[in-house]
């Protein structure tokens, strides 16, 4: 099964109900897998207009207590980033597929790339966190979009699922465990009535219970700033709170949130960071850096935002450099830089987009490092 | 904006966000008035208030989401529609309701609007139509007359405008009508009947904005302003939307001008989700 199947096989399982997408290489199949498979199981299925009518009407889903998503690439990625903002201000829970072509513009439509790792971060305006997960084959796509799920119930926040053109058209074997429903999270919901209840007075993790609409809460939402009443405030100090909260309970949540994975990082002088598919081919360069004697590692970032730093840092007091390989022309790097701290390099090795990296031309930075 | 009391008697305060009072809109402005009309066709209409949402884009006539005690979305420029339309494939019990202002639905939410009438989703989209960017201070928009001046268009405007009712019907709309704010009575009953109406609904609500448009084009102000809308209007239900096009101080036909049936969106879709189960129930058997 190739990743965009496993990808939509991974989203009924994780009972996600609606789908709206709009056409674009390399994510389509993502789209008709649904349609196939949503009418099936109760759910629904619809092409919208446009990228930006995609987006809404799964914040809308959403809002009708439905677990919703969407999957794209680069230019409708670009397109939705107004409402993703929209999803953030109005902490509404839903997944976002990017099957990551080469840009900018239209680039290569049918070709991969890595390059809209910072958009992920930063693409919408305003000062805000979200939630990133990078998979880097089709087995790691049906996982991290059941956790995509999870983590955008959990946190009330859009969570990017960011693949990427290879890993979504290669097809190898996918293991689809039963997925019970201990395995699901859920928004949490409210306690009060609806005379009690405050749309956005958030418990303890800093996320508020979710009223959805039909319920007879008769609540308010908006983009603009707001209070627990969820009523617009036009103030500096309204503004603090809510955009305080909406990163911290991102921030303070991260150790619930980061994941990564390491493979023989224990001694390792030269540290690989990559995501996605370029994990498959680091670690291939870091068996051939090993055998040549060089202690190489391996860190694949699984959660690309929030970063994780800490592991960053702590790496970088016994390594002496980490590679970075990027079908980009840096981004990830420059977030390893930081947090490296000057006490180890970072070192990107680039690659536009079309194609991956060969293995050789990581383990010629490994070995450049090394010297 | 004092609530008005509904046909029965009964005051549509108890829809209303009063901890949200008073409102930001100018005195002589027409949408609060637009405002009370639909929170009487609640009651007219008999719709439950628990399964009512209202929906907003942005400006002016986007507050109104914010100032209903019903579960009420302020979303984006323009994008109050595909919002309206998640809630609704979402949850097919709800009532639906867009409000908003013609910048937002025609200009930059244009697309959402006709792709909306064509699936023929079961929603009511409320425009209320001032003929110009209120909220930014006045700039032309795709509904002002030509010829009219806005801030943007000093010298008078150089682009025809869109028709707003036929706009709708062309695009497979059920239910379009046109009426000024000073025809409360019509409005509140058209928009009991949208609400009702199986399908997509659009009313335009014809409203004076006095402090921007009204100044620019020397029209009357306050009270005036809209018995000027009303004095110019021409009720003529049935008419061919294709005639309801408005002219610079020209007259403005008014009235119900589609009331149709045509299958909606849910009815297609449940069609094609009862093949779905068919086939699986099938599959199974084998």
């Amino acid at each position: 099964m190739n990743g965009d199947l496993a990808c939509a096989e991974a989203a009924i399982s994780a009972g996600c109900r609606f789908f709206a997408g709009y056409p674009i290489t390399p994510a389509s199949e993502t789209a008709e897998r649904m349609s196939i498979r949503l009418p099936q199981v109760g759910g629904v299925y619809i092409q919208m207009e446009d990228e930006f009518a995609s987006m809404n009407a799964v914040l809308g889903a959403s809002w009708a207590g439905v677990k919703a998503m969407t999957a794209t690439s680069g230019p409708g990625f670009s397109l939705m980033m107004e409402n993703i903002g929209l999803g953030v201000m109005l902490e509404t829970p839903c997944v976002v597929v990017n099957i990551q072509r080469a840009g900018p513009s239209t680039g290569l439509p049918t070709m991969v790339g890595q390059g809209d790792m910072m958009q992920a971060r930063w693409g919408s305006h305003g000062s805000y966190e979200i939630i990133a997960l990078a998979p880097s084959s089709p087995q790691d796509i049906f996982d991290l979009t059941i956790l995509a799920f999870n983590l955008s119930e959990k946190y009330r926040v859009p969570v990017l699922v960011m693949s990427d053109e290879v890993v979504g058209h290669m097809s190898e074997k996918v293991t689809m465990p039963r997925v019970a429903p201990e395995d699901l999270i859920h928004r949490p919901r409210p306690h009060l009535g609806p005379e009690e209840y405050l749309p956005y007075k958030a418990n303890a993790d800093l996320v508020p219970p979710m009223a959805v609409a039909g319920e007879g809460y008769h609540f308010h939402v908006t983009g603009l700033t707001h209070d627990e009443r969820g009523y617009p405030v036009m103030t500096a100090e309204a503004q603090d709170r809510l955009v305080r909260r909406l990163a911290d309970k991102i921030r303070f949540n991260k150790h619930d949130i980061i994941r990564y994975k390491e493979f023989q990082v224990e001694d390792a002088d030269i540290v690989v960071c990559a995501y996605g598919i370029s994990v498959r081919i680091a670690q291939l360069a870091v068996r051939m850096a090993r055998d040549e004697g060089i202690r190489a590692g391996l860190l694949q970032l699984i959660t690309v935002w929030p970063f994780p730093e800490e592991r960053i840092r702590e790496l970088s007091l016994q390594a002496k450099a980490f590679i970075v390989p990027e079908i980009n022309y840096g981004q990830i790097v420059l977030e390893v830089e930081r947090c490296a701290g000057g006490r180890a390099k970072a070192i990107l090795v680039p690659h536009m987009g079309g194609s991956v990296h060969s293995p050789q031309t990581i383990l010629e930075a490994i070995r450049e490092a090394e010297l | 904006m004092t609530a008005n009391l509904n046909a029965e008697g009964r005051s549509t305060e108890r829809y209303l966000r009063q901890d949200r009072l008073p409102h930001i809109w100018c005195s002589g402005c027409g949408i609060g008035i637009a405002l009370d009309a639909f929170l009487r066709a609640i009651d007219r209409a008999d719709i439950d208030p628990d399964k009512l949402s209202v929906v907003s884009g942005i400006g002016c006539s986007g507050r109104a989401a914010g100032y209903v005690k019903l579960d009420s979305f302020h979303t984006t420029h323009g994008r109050a529609i595909p919002f309206a339309t998640g809630l609704l494939l979402g949850n097919p019990e709800l009532n639906v309701v867009v409000f908003s202002g013609d910048g937002d639905l025609i200009a930059i939410g244009g697309n959402h609007l006709i792709h909306a009438a064509r699936r023929n989703i079961d929603m009511t989209v409320i425009c209320v139509n001032n003929f110009n960017y209120g909220m930014t201070g006045g700039q032309v928009g795709p509904t002002a007359p030509l010829d009219a001046r806005t801030t943007t268009t000093p010298y008078g405007n150089f682009e025809p405008p869109f028709n707003l009712p036929y706009l709708a019907s062309a695009s497979g709309a059920s239910y379009v009508a046109r009426w000024t704010v000073l025809h409360a009575r019509e409005l509140e009953r058209s928009m009991a009947e949208a609400m009702t109406k199986p399908g997509f609904s659009f009313i335009e609500v014809i409203s004076p904005c006095p402090v921007v448009y009204g100044r620019m084009n020397k029209e009357p102000k306050g009270l005036d302003s809209m018995h000027y809308y009303q004095e110019r209007s021409v009720i003529r239900d049935g008419t061919d939307p294709k005639e309801a096009n408005i002219e610079l101080n020209g007259p403005i036909l008014v009235g119900k001008f589609v009331d149709i049936q045509r299958p909606t969106l849910w009815d297609n879709l449940r069609h094609v989700s009862n093949k779905a189960r068919e086939k699986v129930r099938a599959q199974a058997k084998v």
